[in-house]
């Protein structure tokens, strides 16, 4: 089975979940069997894992007839494309985009992240699609998020292939309901075209019915799952201090993500207890309200802001941590709390995540009850056996949630809207 | 012949209230009380009264023919007390009828006889106790909280007295041999061991009001058709079923009533007789003995205790709680003892199990908590400021035997006391006639024990030191020693 994915992120140069998703889901896919995958990145750094997926980046695809010779093409683009692919490429332009401005090789330049001209780099994004999808043989067209849904549409189009689209969120999460009309009707757009709606949780599924107003036979929700840790990450060793419990907020500081309940929380426990620091570690566009109201409830020494952590960074925070926290308003799944429990730190989590939905082995509370979370902690920091428990359980339970069942599942999606 | 023997199991715990951690150590009352109210009498309504008039009904209808067995723990018979005082002469009236017989159980319906010998023996006189002084009668048969049994259970049992145990008929302990019949103990050769029929209970507690069970539906005229076919010499028949069985899990919708009232019809018909447990036991003899190594239960499909200590929650909890039950009985605040009761219930580790989340259903479905973590904190933190109040009473830095040869001290005082001064009366009284003294030591004398013990050795000196507290039971000791002499 031949399946062209639209994607925005691919890790390792990932910044939000959307990468790794897309990337976990891929690889599972591939493990299934017989799934010849090309996935479709605005901007490859050549650095990607390769193996179980052909990459093209929307940068290296001609939109405009160039004469070029061979070895100008592998200097430019040869680490992270076939020149051949560009060749091939390059003899599907079916329109005249001259008025568009592009490189020596006739290409577009994308950003590859969430830009100010985000709009027209989608734009550019379906474009592009139009070639690959005349070039690369597919049976089925799929979309990760809505800023690849009109390449989805175009190449449906051109192909008369099914579409799937991947909801893994929608508008309505990002704003707190506050939703921009551009982009709901990139969305809206999206999902009329498919012939099959995924969502990666049941809260996504019932904002799909809802808001968009989809019929629910044609949403179905297919959770995510998480990949196993590398060696080198379980090999991380952090320096602990044993008189001081830690307790982490990860993740963008924005309003979805719910800081300030974290920062009541903490005010909370620390008003009972001392041995405990509160770190929140990311950035976000609520971090200096954040440091403001911390130094507020007057507990600045015990709690600290780290800014953005990358790569490694994200686990060593992790693994010097003893109690996870993610209060999120609105999460369509949110997979670090998974991370989380595969290092064996017990998390707490809001009951408005998607993740939620499958976990067993953590602490689900509304994300507005500060007072629930704040017990939470408390218990966890205080009784051992809630800490061994949780830990151990959790690390038990967070094994057995694989992409290869996730990808089955996607597989079989696939072949009802082909109609196999 | 053959008979049947009917026990019923009434218990509610004392839930507790969302309690935070910021109430340790400032708020000790712990107790759900809209929702204990609002539980204990919707189950009387839709259950134990409608229940208790059957059960009357049938009993008078077949001419006291109808036997049947309580088992009330005394934390619910507290809350039917408070909430529902119309049960409790409902049960009088039952009992009346000498066809009912009450058992004996831990009054915190505890998990007591799996941590504390003591504390377990002193509650099942408790509930004795409490079961004497509401319907007159003395238990003469044991069964433990959720027929927990082992055993080391039934040597204990045996030791207070009791001639029968109860308990359940658990496969895996059973092997070939059939519950009909009586057993005893491996332990203790003179009890005997009554086992539930879990096949037959079931099929009214779980499967009654099933239509996907191929036996639906169950009439009595069927099930006594069952019970009549069992082999030749299968003499009882146990079924033990909790008392929400009429009325709750089966809702009187379902016809249970009227299917519990015709039985005594058909069991007549087939010869069929009712008996309590006591009947049963001074009638037939046991066929053989039965040993059990690890305590069995009635819950769950492995029949264990896994449900209330399976993970480590759960021990920890239990662990923590029975660590301070030395201390609580060595107290005498009435209310520590009542929340210590309350606290023991099984309940509130059931609350905690996280035996496979799937199965989990049946443990959620009485569960006032989300989940077992959420539970095990509310309990925790409940335990942390009761084990606080229990440190207030004793300082922690004495030992447990030295606090106990304190306590022994102050308390065989008072006995002391009371011979010193019959001692020094008459010792006055001969004084009087001996030859008249000041009068004046009289005032001083009345006012402690220590300094009246005084008068006869050492006057003077020995008098104000008693006024500090170690020091004086020192000195007491010291005051009777030469008192004696």
């Amino acid at each position: 089975m031949k399946a062209l994915m639209f994607g925005w992120e691919f890790p390792p140069h990932i910044l939000g979940g959307l990468g790794t998703a897309s990337y976990g889901l891929t690889k599972g896919m591939h493990k299934c069997g017989d799934m010849d995958i090309t996935f479709v990145i605005p901007k490859p750094w050549g650095d990607e894992e390769k193996g179980f997926a052909n990459i093209i980046g929307a940068n290296n695809t001609p939109v405009v007839w160039r004469d070029v010779d061979w070895s100008t093409v592998e200097n430019q683009i040869g680490k992270t494309m076939n020149p051949q692919t560009y060749y091939d490429l390059r003899n599907n332009i079916y329109a005249d985009f001259n008025y568009i401005h592009t490189n020596n090789l006739g290409c577009i330049e994308f950003s590859g992240r969430y830009a100010d001209n985000i709009l027209e780099e989608i734009n550019n994004y379906s474009i592009v699609a139009g070639v690959i999808a005349r070039t690369v043989p597919c049976d089925v067209i799929h979309s990760h998020d809505w800023l690849t849904y009109p390449a989805g549409i175009h190449a449906k189009q051109i192909t008369g292939k099914p579409l799937v689209i991947h909801v893994h969120a929608t508008d309505f999460d990002r704003s707190r309901g506050n939703v921009n009309p551009d982009v709901f009707r990139i969305e809206k757009d999206g999902m009329n075209y498919a012939d099959h709606i995924i969502t990666v949780s049941n809260l996504t599924r019932q904002t799909v019915i809802e808001k968009y107003g989809i019929s629910p036979d044609k949403v179905t929700t297919v959770h995510n799952a998480v990949e196993p840790m590398s060696e080198e990450i379980m090999a991380i060793e952090m320096p602990r201090n044993p008189k001081e419990k830690v307790v982490t907020f990860l993740g963008r500081i924005t309003m979805q993500k719910g800081p300030e309940y974290f920062v009541e929380v903490a005010a909370q426990v620390l008003r009972k207890t001392n041995n405990v620091r509160f770190v929140m570690a990311g950035s976000g566009d609520m971090m200096n309200k954040m440091i403001r109201l911390a130094a507020e409830r007057d507990i600045a020494d015990k709690f600290q802001f780290t800014g953005f952590l990358r790569g490694k960074q994200v686990y060593e925070m992790l693994k010097s941590s003893d109690v996870y926290m993610m209060p999120s308003v609105s999460e369509p799944f949110g997979i670090s709390p998974l991370e989380a429990m595969q290092v064996g730190v017990p998390s707490i989590i809001s009951k408005q995540s998607g993740c939620a939905e499958i976990l067993n082995n953590v602490v689900k509370t509304d994300y507005w009850d500060v007072d629930a979370m704040a017990d939470a902690v408390y218990s966890i920091i205080t009784y051992p056996a809630m800490y061994t428990h949780m830990k151990e359980e959790g690390i038990r339970e967070v094994n057995e949630i694989k992409w290869e069942y996730a990808g089955q599942k996607v597989i079989d999606i696939y072949r009802k809207v082909m109609k196999w | 012949m053959r008979t049947i023997c009917f026990y019923f199991q009434i218990h509610q715990p004392f839930r507790l209230k969302r309690y935070r951690f910021f109430d340790i150590g400032n708020d000790h009352y712990y107790y759900d009380d809209f929702n204990n109210e609002e539980i204990i009498r919707r189950i009387a309504e839709r259950s134990y009264l409608p229940a208790n008039r059957a059960l009357l009904e049938m009993i008078e209808d077949s001419g006291n023919k109808f036997k049947v067995a309580f088992s009330i723990s005394g934390v619910a018979l507290e809350q039917l007390e408070m909430y529902v005082p119309e049960f409790i002469d409902s049960m009088r009236e039952l009992a009346k009828t000498g066809c009912v017989e009450f058992l004996s159980e831990t009054y915190a319906h505890s998990l007591a006889s799996l941590a504390d010998p003591e504390e377990f023996i002193n509650q099942v006189k408790a509930h004795d106790d409490k079961i004497e002084l509401l319907f007159g009668q003395r238990p003469k048969v044991f069964r433990n909280t959720e027929l927990i049994y082992s055993d080391e259970i039934a040597a204990m049992v045996a030791s207070m007295g009791f001639k029968g145990i109860i308990t359940e008929g658990a496969k895996h302990i059973l092997g070939w041999k059939s519950p009909n019949y009586l057993y005893t103990p491996a332990t203790a050769p003179k009890v005997k061991l009554m086992l539930k029929n879990y096949k037959l209970s079931d099929d009214i507690t779980f499967r009654f009001s099933n239509y996907a069970w191929n036996e639906y539906p169950l009439t009595a005229d069927k099930f006594m058709g069952w019970i009549g076919s069992l082999p030749e010499g299968e003499e009882v028949v146990n079924l033990f079923m909790t008392y929400d069985t009429l009325g709750e899990l089966q809702s009187a919708e379902t016809g249970i009533f009227g299917f519990m009232k015709a039985l005594p019809r058909f069991a007549a018909d087939k010869g069929i007789t009712f008996s309590t447990p006591s009947e049963v036991i001074s009638k037939l003899k046991p066929v053989d003995v039965i040993s059990v190594n690890d305590p069995i239960s009635w819950a769950d499909e492995e029949r264990d205790t896994s449900a209330w200590l399976g993970n480590i929650l759960q021990k920890e909890a239990f662990e923590k709680l029975y660590s301070v039950a030395e201390r609580v009985r060595l107290c005498s605040d009435t209310r520590l003892k009542q929340d210590w009761n309350y606290l023991q219930a099984s309940d509130h580790f059931y609350y905690m199990c996280t035996k496979h989340f799937a199965d989990g259903a049946v443990h959620s479905h009485y569960s006032p908590y989300d989940s077992a973590y959420e539970a095990f904190t509310n309990y925790m933190n409940v335990l942390s400021d009761f084990i606080v109040r229990v440190e207030e009473q004793f300082p922690d830095s004495i030992e447990n035997e030295e606090l106990n040869a304190l306590i022994t001290t102050i308390r065989n005082q008072a006995a002391e006391i009371e011979v010193l001064k019959k001692e020094l009366a008459s010792a006055k009284a001969n004084a009087g006639v001996v030859a008249e003294e000041k009068p004046a030591k009289k005032a001083p004398a009345k006012k402690k024990a220590a300094p009246k013990a005084a008068p006869k050795a050492e006057p003077k000196e020995e008098a104000p030191v008693a006024e500090e507290k170690p020091a004086k039971k020192a000195s007491a000791k010291k005051a009777t020693k030469k008192a004696e002499k």
